[in-house]
């Protein structure tokens, strides 16, 4: 099967710091890529280099067979990417339906023309817009909340929200940073469960970082573990549980 | 009370032109944070474009529309030319830059159009009609009339149409709505087109009533920022809502209180006792950083 994304050669370096170097793996279509590593691998630097938050000093990512070095990141999403964020990066003084459907302007793909002016054709689209947007709150269980305003939610259900919005452009690959950080036990396990259906009902590939390691090993095909910007494994999360170099990496030498 | 109605209707009238124009100032301040103190001066520009239409025989009903139209362009224009290359600058560049800009407009406006005061008239007259035993003229009505239109066509635009929508992303959070494919860079520039064009029906609305010249909006702007801050800088419900209070305050206090003569100051005391008692206005957000 055709990887849908592949890292090749990365190096990325801040300063002095250097956060990635010559990381390569392949995520192939279909998969769930767990990557795991202590805090400061360079997980998120990662995904911010998949989404052209920053450029590679070398080596380049392909998404879907074109490297994502040469596009905008207004065109990472067109092509097929949607993330979330660790600390959320939600438009807090929207409603919740709101948020998802800004997730989705990019399938109404509309012009100037039709997109401010109440056109007939375009008010259909709208309208499809708003059904994709509700199908999806409904997906991750929000349906009820769709009017509410974002900012006075639980940290918990605006993760979910977020899912929303990203999962709303039906993307070729889904980039999940820490879905499970920061949320309550019960929650977490909701949050996987959801996860586990957004795999096998949408048949999403997805990249997520994630500590919660119960988590990862539980929802991952493969894992990649990544310390101090280098890859030192990478495998089935059984394989990747019984690496010397990876009990190592997070415990310490014995 | 009859008189006192007849204040409130003509303070009604200049809250609507104030409305407007505190709605521009709106506009680019919730797009990139910037007060933009050109956006008298290119509304002055648009009403001398209308008024050249005008003399050149146009009808008043086409030059107004087609007016808005080529104020929207410039405003994308500016965007483009001018503030893009200072997009990312710290805000007080951006205030100079802006302030730069209202000078080069009023310059620009003199030596195109001349600083000879010229009458703009309007289509509506000043003859009054009789509401409820108190007299509004036609024109302050039609004022009223025009901006609600307008007011309303911006809030329909912002909260019901998508590029409302990802107008709103992109100025909430411009990282994010990157990453959601929108072009934030676009939506800036199509921020400083609305807010061109909003502007400009502020000065088409009182040009009749002052006279055109390149200073027109300058005693304007002040009641503009005293109707935003009032309302809340980055709030376009609570622009268009201290217009309307700055309109029919600065009316009364002037016509009952302080004489003609002080309105320009009652306008700046609202200012000050704003910023000073309620720093975020009637309808602002307070801005809460956590550290």
């Amino acid at each position: 099967m055709a990887p849908i994304l592949e890292v090749r050669d990365l190096a990325v370096r801040f300063g002095g710091v250097v956060a990635l170097d010559r990381v390569s793996f392949k995520v192939d279509e279909g998969q769930v890529v767990g990557l795991i590593g202590p805090n400061g691998a360079g997980k998120t630097t990662l995904f911010n280099i998949i989404t052209r938050v920053y450029r590679p000093a070398a080596g380049t990512v392909v998404v879907d067979g074109k490297p994502v070095e040469k596009m905008a990141p207004h065109e990472v999403v067109r092509n097929g990417v949607a993330r979330t964020f660790q600390n959320l990066a939600l438009f807090r003084s929207m409603t919740v339906l709101d948020n998802v459907l800004v997730g989705d302007h990019i399938r109404t793909r509309s012009g100037w023309l039709e997109a401010s002016v109440p056109l007939p054709w375009a008010l259909s689209a709208e309208a499809a817009s708003r059904k994709r947007a509700l199908e999806t709150l409904e997906f991750v269980g929000l349906s009820n909340l769709a009017s509410h305003p974002v900012a006075v939610l639980p940290f918990g259900t605006q993760k979910r929200v977020e899912l929303a919005r990203a999962l709303v452009s039906r993307p070729r690959l889904l980039l999940l940073d820490e879905p499970a950080g920061g949320i309550s036990h019960e929650e977490v396990d909701g949050i996987a469960r959801l996860l586990r259906r957004v795999h096998t009902e949408l048949g999403m590939t997805m990249l997520l970082v994630e500590h919660h390691m119960g988590f990862v090993m539980g929802i991952s095909d493969r894992v990649v573990v990544l310390d101090f910007g280098k890859k030192i494994a990478e495998g089935s999360p059984s394989e990747v549980q019984r690496n010397p170099v990876v009990i190592e990496a997070y415990l310490g030498a014995a | 009370m009859q008189e006192l109605i007849q204040q409130v209707v003509s303070g009604l009238a200049s809250g609507g032109i104030f409305a407007s124009l505190a709605l521009a100032l709106v506009l680019i301040y919730n797009a990139m944070g910037l007060v933009n103190f050109a956006q008298g001066e290119m509304a002055m520009f648009a009403t001398f474009i209308a008024y050249t239409l005008i003399s050149h025989g146009l009808n008043y009903f086409i030059a107004f529309p087609l007016t808005l139209g080529l104020a929207f362009v410039g405003g994308v224009l500016i965007e483009r030319v001018v503030i893009r290359p200072v997009e990312r600058a710290p805000v007080l560049t951006l205030v100079i830059v802006t302030l730069g800009l209202a000078t080069l407009i009023n310059g620009a406006a003199g030596f195109f159009f001349g600083y000879t005061p010229n009458y703009f008239s309007s289509p509506f007259s000043t003859h009054t009609v009789n509401i409820l035993g108190a007299f509004a003229s036609y024109q302050d009505l039609s004022v009223i009339a025009v901006s609600a239109v307008v007011l309303l066509a911006i809030f329909l635009l912002l909260q019901r149409t998508t590029i409302g929508l990802t107008l709103r992303a992109a100025a909430h959070h411009p990282e994010a709505s990157r990453l959601l494919g929108i072009r934030v860079s676009w939506m800036l520039a199509l921020g400083w087109g609305l807010a061109s064009a909003v502007g400009a029906v502020s000065g088409i609305m009182v040009a009749p009533i002052l006279l055109l010249e390149p200073n027109m909006m300058q005693t304007i702007i002040i009641y503009a920022f005293a109707a935003a801050v009032l309302g809340g800088i980055d709030s376009p419900l609570g622009a268009v809502v201290g217009g309307l209070i700055v309109g029919v305050t600065v009316n009364l206090v002037g016509a009952y209180v302080v004489g003609g003569d002080l309105e320009l100051a009652v306008a700046l005391a609202i200012i000050v006792g704003v910023l000073v008692l309620k720093p975020n206005g009637l309808f602002g957000r307070a801005a809460v950083r956590i550290v």
